[in-house]
């Protein structure tokens, strides 16, 4: 019956929401800055064996800590490993770190919301136990479930996840809240739409706009935390060669050779840059109104 | 008359929370205790100022908020307590149309989904068989069914309002419950929309109870209107009389702030001292007592009750009932 639903519209004419998306494009030149920066960015993590890189972990002790810009374009390590090879392979940690904890965090705070937002009785429950969660600095919670599971990218991922639900969840559940006294959504209830229905044709697409928005942020924050729990040697592990890995070998030679952390650090902040930047415009172009949170 | 709607001592108070526990301190009488009835055909005026509770009056009725006490019959069985899908059949005969066309179409439907959403939750069609009643329903309301690919916020006020219109005929219900359905368009969309649903009524059948603040607008499409003040219907009667001949002291104050379109005309003007008391503590005796002219020591005391004067008009007005023989 969807089908048949969706197919009474026959030409389409231009969605709202593209419209807007070009608007704001036109008056966030910087949002495609950020895209193409992103893309760029993906675009390397994927292709990361084709662009001249060696193995990251290949270790050449006769060769190490040469100066960057040479034979090798970054230089090399302590352990004679080649930085270039290891920084575009890190790409690929971070990235997946990051948009792997956007898709889940969203995902399961937009179910755990949706429900809140309907079912009294849960909403109580369920937000003492999410305002318990953000009482706790979301570093914190991360390197506590990390403490707790062994250093692996799926724990990395799982650890992040769990401390950004929360945040999700307040967004979703303020917004169905809003939602569901909307004249709209009265108008299809007393037109005769039951409350699954409801929720699935009228509440959840206009919670998709906002809840973009909010990956994107945590897209960027989950890439800063992998860092910083790689950084303090509670995330990804050793053998896997992440931003936060590089930097975190590199700290105890930050004066002598301070590439070693400059360039992973410029290629983590780059692309936090970027995301946050494509961030602010998709939030211009869905939503004017949502308030600025990373 | 075979009455479609009867609704009897209908109220609807709402908590005040306050502290920290949320212990309902107060309650506000947003609708104390109304009764009237709608018959095929009809359209019953609703008119009062706002927070007179006219809006919660009609929402209770479509069962879109819970009523607190009170009774209402549809077409002879009783409604209010029904559950959702006990409710479903007939929320089928019993449509809305509301105030404010922005809000009440989802921005992200187009006008075709719009309007075929209680043809899919009523009547299994066919894609091709939707389309041609969607059209047909555009078509009805003064829609070029060219238009069904859009979406709202391509639409002006008035063919929103129209389309809010065709989603509540789509599945040719017997009452239409129009809570202010031209409040929030310019004048002259106010006419074609109030023409518009004259047409519908005498093609259809359909009866309309017809939630508004404007008399102008109420004179012209009901048939009989009810005035409410303060939570309760002051004054019930067909639109002729209540026009020519009101009986209850607000419903004068209010005609006589109706605007003449004649600047020679010299008309007397009521002009009601002080507020609306609060709905939370709504005065004791009459609840007009506060702000009529004519107040006397038993209005203070007494409720007055809704006493027929003469054939089909009621008042709730211890003067007019006392004077009549």
């Amino acid at each position: 019956m969807a089908a048949a639903a969706a197919s009474i519209s026959a030409a389409r004419s231009a969605s709202p929401t593209v419209a807007r998306f070009k608007d704001a494009l036109r008056r966030h030149p910087t949002a495609i800055f950020g895209a193409v920066v992103l893309l760029a960015m993906i675009a390397i993590a994927l292709a990361a064996p084709w662009l001249g890189t060696v193995d990251p972990q290949a270790m050449s002790p006769v060769r190490r800590l040469r100066d960057p810009w040479g034979e090798y374009w970054f230089g090399t390590d302590m352990l004679g490993r080649d930085v270039y090879s290891r920084v575009i392979y890190g790409a690929r940690v971070s990235l997946t770190v990051g948009i792997a904890v956007a898709i889940l965090s969203t995902l399961v705070g937009l179910a755990i919301g949706l429900v809140t937002g309907f079912v009294r009785w849960a909403d109580a429950i369920v937000m003492r136990v999410m305002d318990g969660l953000m009482s706790i600095p979301s570093v914190l919670l991360a390197i506590a479930l990390m403490a707790l599971t062994r250093a692996s990218l799926e724990n990395v991922v799982f650890a992040i996840t769990v401390s950004e639900i929360p945040r999700v969840v307040r967004l979703v559940r303020s917004l169905v809240l809003g939602l569901r006294e909307q004249p709209f959504v009265e108008a299809a209830t007393a037109a005769g739409t039951g409350v699954a229905r409801t929720l699935v044709r009228h509440i959840l697409p206009n919670t998709v706009a906002p809840l973009l928005v909010q990956g994107t942020y945590i897209f960027a924050s989950a890439m800063i935390t992998e860092a910083i729990l790689s950084f303090i040697g509670a995330g990804t592990p050793l053998n896997i060669p992440s931003w936060g890995n590089i930097m975190a070998e590199a700290r105890s030679l930050f004066q002598l050779k301070p590439w070693l952390i400059l360039i992973p650090g410029a290629f983590l902040s780059l692309t936090v840059l970027a995301v946050n930047l494509l961030g602010d415009g998709l939030r211009d172009a869905l939503d004017p109104r949502l308030a600025r949170r990373m | 008359m075979s009455a479609l709607l009867e609704v009897r001592d209908l109220r609807k108070h709402y908590p005040v929370r306050k502290g920290l526990l949320g212990r309902a301190v107060a309650k506000v009488h947003a609708v104390d205790g109304i009764s009237f009835s709608i018959a095929e055909r009809e359209t019953l005026g609703l008119v009062g100022e706002s927070g007179c509770g006219k809006s919660t009056a009609g929402k209770t009725i479509l069962r879109l908020v819970d009523p607190t006490a009170g009774t209402i019959e549809w077409r002879g069985s009783r409604i209010e307590g029904l559950g959702r899908a006990a409710m479903r059949p007939v929320r089928r005969e019993l449509q809305a149309v509301f105030q404010d066309p922005y809000s009440s179409l989802n921005p992200r439907l187009r006008a075709a989904d719009i309007v075929a959403e209680p043809l899919r939750n009523y009547e299994r069609l066919g894609a091709a068989r939707a389309r041609e009643q969607v059209a047909w329903l555009f078509e009805k309301v003064g829609l070029r069914p060219d238009q069904m690919v859009k979406y709202p916020h391509e639409f002006s006020g008035g063919q929103r309002q129209r389309l809010g219109i065709a989603r509540a005929l789509a599945v040719r219900p017997k009452l239409i419950v129009c809570d202010e359905p031209v409040s929030a368009l310019d004048v002259s969309v106010q006419a074609q929309v109030i023409n518009l649903l004259e047409d519908l009524q005498a093609e259809f059948g359909v009866s309309y109870l017809f939630v508004a603040h404007d008399l102008a607008v109420v004179e012209h499409i009901s048939h009989r209107v009810a005035v409410m003040y303060l939570g309760k219907i002051v004054e019930l009667t067909d639109k002729r009389t209540l026009f020519r001949d009101p009986q209850h002291p607000y419903t004068e104050a209010l005609l006589s702030a109706v605007p003449v379109p004649d600047p020679q005309a010299k008309k007397k003007r009521i002009i009601l001292q002080g507020d609306v008391p609060s709905p939370i503590t709504p005065p004791p005796g009459c609840r007009f007592h506060t702000r009529c002219p004519y107040a006397e020591e038993r209005c203070r005391r007494e409720e007055p009750a809704m006493t027929e004067v003469r054939p089909g008009h009621l008042v709730a007005c211890h003067l007019r009932t006392a004077v009549q023989p």
